[in-house]
């Protein structure tokens, strides 16, 4: 079924420019993580070592090398979020996420008039105070 | 007939709840339209009505807004003074239009010029980029003219036009905002570059923070394809390095590999994308292009701004602001006028203690400096940088020796490791901002080691850590690849040098 799934993904990046992103965003979304076979598939159809793939996967935050199938929030934390109080936020957050919730920082969201914001999934969210983020951590 | 609502679809609005406002005009019996965004962002979700607006509306303020007895009424939008007061170019239709509509476009005067450009020959349309004076709105400035020119002149038949749509510094949105509200704009921009140097394909990286921008762009293409041909253009979506802001670590990223910055030269004019002579620039800067190649754009262009930075930019006001949002002015007003008459001062109504212009990476500016003038030359000469022209405000309760060290811890996490002074000077800078701001006076680890035989052995003063600090700065700043390690150290070195007393040690017993 993955392997097959895989094949499908790698079929459809056949002979574009520059395949790997977009390979590994696909890999990403379907899997949750691209773990040692997927690198290993992927390194085979592109012709190159398992190690360069390897090296791109760890080098960018998106990608993860295991599935974490809990529900992820992304809290702003950048300097304009900072301005406008994000980090008093962040302890009710992380009580209110718990283990259940994977609560990460993210650094810009680009509604930086707007802060505090967040992301789940597509959806963004801002002006959150600390009601209306701990709401939106229970809710994930 | 039944009354004609705009309501923005841009992420910010949805953020604050545009959509839920949209679906109760819906059910009141309204038609609703989903326009772009004005930029008055503190009055999102924005609604008009006729020309007159009304928020930050609620889906309960609806019942109000259709009886003409709401308290939220702006008058007329295009007279606020928010609105009236800039000079609108790149974003001439914000507010106005269906970002995703042709006919809208067109009607407004979209790919007039293209189709200009396309009448021309390419040499031509180089010509008139450099006659607008237009400079790169990425942060670095230069002229964008020079760079198409160097890539038009490079031999070889595959050449690229490449969008830096990697909008990584916290108080930037302008070109999400592009991308989300006007992308065909954009796309115009991108295939006027290509056939003035001479390019096939186009490539824009959009970071993966931006998931409606994503959206609303392979949307436009897929829309514009045969306006576009035989130039095409294509979505690549980044994977939340900050560092592929960097051109060349960009490039790397498209190619797919590892984000690491590329040393110069070769420049990316000369060897690119996959080699080829290759045009980077910013969202801002091919968003200007159409307007710059429609008739007497190129002149009209060149006659705003002061000295050496023409036209316009496209502000963005963030942080701890009242009236936040996009301001899109000539060149040379001053920095006071921006923070304090347009904004209007912080949101949380304390006094301004710091702005930070540029990004993450841009120095923190003391309000004694509000005289500055919004250019290039003005920023650099006060050591600081106008970068992408965002402007975070903060008010008294912020700590400077704190942001100062996310300044470096920041640098720490996104170095892409390619360079020394910028992988392991900003891992020290942490430490040393650490030892200064705590006040321990232990004896430094790393300069106990034994090869460290240059060290010296006893405990540093707090003056010593400071010139130390300083000397770290200096060798990140001339020695780094990039722009990361480059030019943390103006956030760094500004805020100790307008704000000593936060990094003393007596300012944070209580916090």
């Amino acid at each position: 079924m993955q392997a097959e799934k895989l094949t499908e993904i790698l079929a459809r990046h056949a002979g574009r420019e520059g395949p790997l992103l977009p390979i590994l965003h696909d890999v990403q979304a379907a899997f949750g993580c691209i773990d040692a076979a997927a690198e290993v598939s992927i390194a085979k159809a592109l012709n190159i070592s398992r190690a360069e793939v390897h090296g791109v996967v760890s080098f960018y935050h998106d990608f993860q090398e295991q599935a974490d199938p809990r529900p992820h929030v992304q809290l702003c934390r950048a300097e304009a979020c900072q301005a406008r109080g994000a980090e008093a936020l962040v302890p009710a957050a992380e009580a209110a996420a718990g283990e259940r919730v994977r609560l990460s920082s993210v650094y810009c969201l680009g509604l930086c008039s707007a802060g505090p914001a967040a992301r789940a999934g597509d959806t963004v969210y801002a002006r959150l105070d600390q009601a209306g983020l701990v709401r939106l951590v229970e809710e994930a | 007939m039944a009354t004609v609502v705009r309501i923005s679809d841009d992420a910010l609005a949805l953020a604050c709840g545009a959509d839920a406002v949209a679906a109760a005009f819906a059910a009141a019996g309204c038609v609703v339209e989903r326009v772009s965004s004005w930029g008055m962002q503190w009055l999102e979700p924005l609604v008009e009505i006729a020309g007159k607006g009304f928020g930050p509306a609620t889906p309960d303020d609806v019942s109000a807004i259709l009886d003409g007895s709401s308290a939220k009424a702006i008058g007329a939008i295009d007279a606020h003074p928010f609105i009236a007061g800039q000079q609108r170019l790149t974003f001439a239709r914000a507010g106005k239009t269906r970002p995703l509509s042709l006919e809208d476009y067109a009607a407004t005067g979209g790919w007039a010029g293209l189709n200009r450009a396309r009448a021309m020959a390419s040499q031509a349309v180089v010509d008139d980029v450099l006659q607008s004076g237009l400079r790169g709105r990425g942060g670095a400035g230069f002229p964008a003219g020079i760079k198409w020119k160097t890539v038009a002149d490079a031999p070889g038949s595959r050449k690229y036009i490449v969008c830096n749509a990697d909008e990584g510094d916290s108080g930037t949105f302008a070109d999400r905002m592009v991308m989300e509200g006007d992308p065909f704009q954009l796309i115009e921009g991108m295939a006027i570059a290509a056939h003035a140097v001479g390019a096939g394909q186009g490539y824009i990286y959009v970071r993966s923070e931006y998931p409606h921008a994503i959206a609303k762009l392979n949307a436009a293409i897929a829309l514009s394809r045969e306006i576009l041909a035989p130039f095409r253009v294509e979505v690549r979506v980044g994977a939340g390095a900050y560092v592929c802001g960097e051109e060349t670590s960009l490039l790397n990223s498209l190619e797919g590999k590892r984000g690491e910055v590329r040393a110069k030269p070769p420049l990316p004019a000369h060897e690119g994308l996959f080699g080829c002579p290759t045009v980077v620039n910013n969202v801002l800067t091919l968003a200007a292009i159409p307007h710059v190649l429609s008739d007497g754009g190129a002149r009209l262009y060149n006659s705003l701004g002061v000295d050496r930075s023409k036209g316009t930019m496209p502000v963005q006001l963030a942080g701890n602001i009242l009236h936040g949002g996009l301001y899109e002015v000539a060149f040379g007003i001053t920095l006071g006028e921006l923070v304090n008459e347009i904004g209007g001062g912080t949101a949380s109504g304390r006094p301004v203690k710091a702005v930070q212009v540029g990004g993450p990476l841009g120095a923190y500016i003391h309000p004694h400096q509000f005289h500055l003038s919004f250019d290039y030359e003005a920023f650099a000469a006060a050591d600081a940088l106008i970068g992408h022209g965002g402007i975070v405000v903060f008010d008294d309760t912020a700590d400077m020796g704190h942001l100062a060290r996310f300044a470096m811890e920041f640098c720490a996490v996104e170095s892409c490791g390619k360079c020394t002074p910028c992988r392991i000077g900003s891992t020290r800078g942490v430490e040393l901002l650490d030892r200064i701001r705590s006040g321990v006076r232990t004896p430094d680890p790393v300069g106990a080691l034994a090869q460290m035989h240059n060290a010296p052995k006893a405990v540093r003063t707090a003056e010593q850590d400071i010139v130390l600090l300083e000397d770290l700065c200096e060798t990140m700043k001339f020695g780094s690849l990039c722009a990361l390690g480059g030019f943390t150290p103006y956030p760094v070195l500004s805020a100790l040098r307008h704000w000593p007393q936060d990094f003393q040690r007596e300012t944070h017993d209580g916090i």
